[in-house]
């Protein structure tokens, strides 16, 4: 049976809902706010830092230590801004979307305790510009919100237009101050000269959607909740074949077996596992034999992959890898912003080549060059899009060689 | 509201001397005209006091921005890993065969164009399929004809 546990993103969303103020009020909503108010803004960071939440966006940075890179006004007496990054656009991750959808005003809690904690009264929401259904629900929840509630502060919901990059921080606020959405160079950090050159945190959704039950209940009870390096629950998007895929949230150290066969059901109609990418798409895949693993990150690294923004995509027996790595391989190939030569050529020339093994047009040579084209250009760009993109093309073709290598015709 | 006056509104929202407007004010401009022809681009730009060229580098760099003109509606249908392990390719297949069109195209009355799309963030729901923007999930090949008849219905 899945491990029971206690939900604290969604709590109190199963019965009532949570996208209408009166209903959020009514399970303590924006109790968090007043406290966090009557507290000064560096005891709120305190507090964060004690409570081990680590970033959900994927870097997995911690999250109190982050905020306390703001310098004061202080020393920096412009406006200080807090984005928040809703662009959620890694293939296999869903959470985003789903915490939007189903308790806006929590997330919008967060928002404004994280903005008092930095001193901002500036917040800017970067959402996927796909997701219109969310950002409905998020714009309807905004209007609902009393003054008094919004204490000066305003909050700004920013579309994007359909962009993978623009989840990666620096391109997220390029794309928010009217430009492509390409990454820059750090340092500087946002946290000192982010958004419009000004002191900027950038948060992912699931994180701020956490911090009012970290203010409300404790850090020691939220980090309690985890592991050693994290604190809290954590939220998987499974997708691809289990009878129950859906948003889970479940232990930071749940293994991936019991997310599979506990959470989810198992494999449909009696199906094989194949393998199993544990971090969405950027993630190096894991075998079926690979999955007695345990989510955390530490776990994960060890394995050899990466919990990055927690997308499962299951794979069955029924799914050829090559046919998998070349859809992966055309995504990055159609995402990579442009601005590094390492990423922009070789993930084009490594989609061709994936596309013509798949058409039986393969040659001998392809599978080595792909992975030494592959392992050169890791490390060598701007942002870590390239390295995620190398993820999948080594791991896919190291750990089911043979797969690619019988679809390549023998005198090629 | 004008084009003109709906920008200008929107450019208020945003720090003084940034581009942020470029966005919504493009989304603005296709909501009104359907896709971005260069007039429009122009119109665009010179409401933000900016070049055409710059309103069209940043048009054509976002996918959401059509620049050439698009049926009265839109099928997007996500063809990314998750989409794809549960029969998203027969989506496209009988979208094509339904509408006589192929991916990247308008059917022949002008009514609808499909593309296939990256990650609509769906996946748990798959296969997606954006209909005029609005997501229809666990769509099957076996649910197209409906959904092809519903759009292009009334004939």
């Amino acid at each position: 049976m899945a491990t029971e546990v206690e939900k604290i993103v969604f709590a109190g969303a199963d019965d009532r809902d949570l996208t209408k103020l009166a209903e959020y009020e009514a399970v303590g909503g924006y109790e968090a706010l007043a406290k966090a108010r009557a507290m000064a803004p560096q005891d709120v960071t305190e507090e964060l830092i004690t409570s081990e939440l680590r970033g959900r966006g994927g870097a997995f940075f911690p999250t109190g230590r982050k905020w306390s890179f703001v310098p004061s006004k202080d020393q920096i007496p412009k406006p200080h801004y807090l984005v928040v990054n809703a662009d959620e656009s890694e293939p296999g991750s869903f959470k985003d979307n789903e915490i939007i959808s189903r308790v806006p005003h929590r997330f919008i809690e967060g928002c404004l305790i994280t903005a008092h904690a930095i001193d901002s009264k500036h917040v800017f929401v970067y959402i996927r510009g796909e997701y219109s259904g969310p950002y409905e629900i998020l714009v309807n929840a905004l209007e609902e919100i009393p003054k008094d509630v919004l204490g000066g502060v305003t909050i700004v919901v920013h579309r994007g237009a359909g962009a993978y990059i623009c989840g990666e921080e620096t391109g997220l606020l390029s794309s928010l101050e009217g430009k492509k959405g390409w990454p820059k160079i750090k340092p500087p950090f946002p946290a000192i000269k982010g958004a419009f050159g000004q002191p900027t945190i950038v948060n992912n959704v699931e994180t701020i959607a956490a911090v009012p039950h970290i203010i409300n209940r404790g850090a020691a009870w939220f980090a309690g909740l985890g592991t050693k390096t994290q604190g809290g629950t954590r939220l998987y998007s499974v997708s691809g074949h289990v009878v129950k895929p859906g948003v889970v949230e479940a232990p930071v150290s749940v293994t991936l077996r019991s997310l599979i066969y506990d959470h989810c059901g198992g494999i449909p109609d009696g199906r094989r596992l194949k393998a199993v990418v544990p971090g969405g798409s950027s993630a190096p895949i894991l075998t079926a034999d690979e999955i007695d693993v345990s989510m955390d990150a530490d776990g994960l690294k060890a394995a050899g992959t990466m919990i990055g923004s927690a997308g499962v995509i299951v794979m069955d027996e029924t799914v050829s890898i090559p046919e998998a790595l070349m859809v992966v391989a055309r995504f990055y190939a159609h995402e990579s912003c442009g601005q590094c030569t390492p990423c922009r050529e070789s993930t084009g020339w490594i989609y061709k080549m994936s596309h013509r093994i798949v058409e039986g047009k393969g040659r001998k040579e392809d599978l080595d060059t792909i992975l030494d084209v592959a392992k050169r250009g890791a490390g060598t760009t701007i942002c870590a899009f390239y390295d995620g993109a190398v993820g999948p093309y080594v791991s896919y073709i190291e750990k089911f060689r043979e797969e690619f290598e019988a679809l390549i015709p023998r005198d090629a | 509201m004008s084009l003109y006056e709906a920008i200008q509104e929107v450019r208020s929202i945003y720090p003084e001397d940034s581009e942020s407007a470029v966005l919504p004010a493009l989304r603005l401009a296709q909501e009104e005209h359907g896709w971005l022809s260069p007039e429009v681009i122009r119109e665009v730009a010179d409401a933000l006091e900016v070049t055409p060229a710059f309103v069209k580098s940043i048009a054509s760099y976002y996918d959401q921005f059509h620049l050439a003109p698009v049926g009265e509606h839109l099928v997007e249908v996500c063809t990314n890993v998750s989409c794809a392990v549960v029969g998203a390719q027969q989506v496209v297949e009988a979208f094509e065969g339904g509408l006589g069109c192929h991916a990247g195209e308008t059917s022949a009355d002008g009514k609808v164009t499909l593309r296939t799309v990256e990650c609509l963030g769906g996946c748990g729901w798959a296969t997606i399929v954006a209909i005029d923007s609005h997501y229809r999930t666990h769509v099957k090949a076996s649910d197209v004809p409906a959904i092809v008849e519903e759009l292009t219905g009334g004939d």
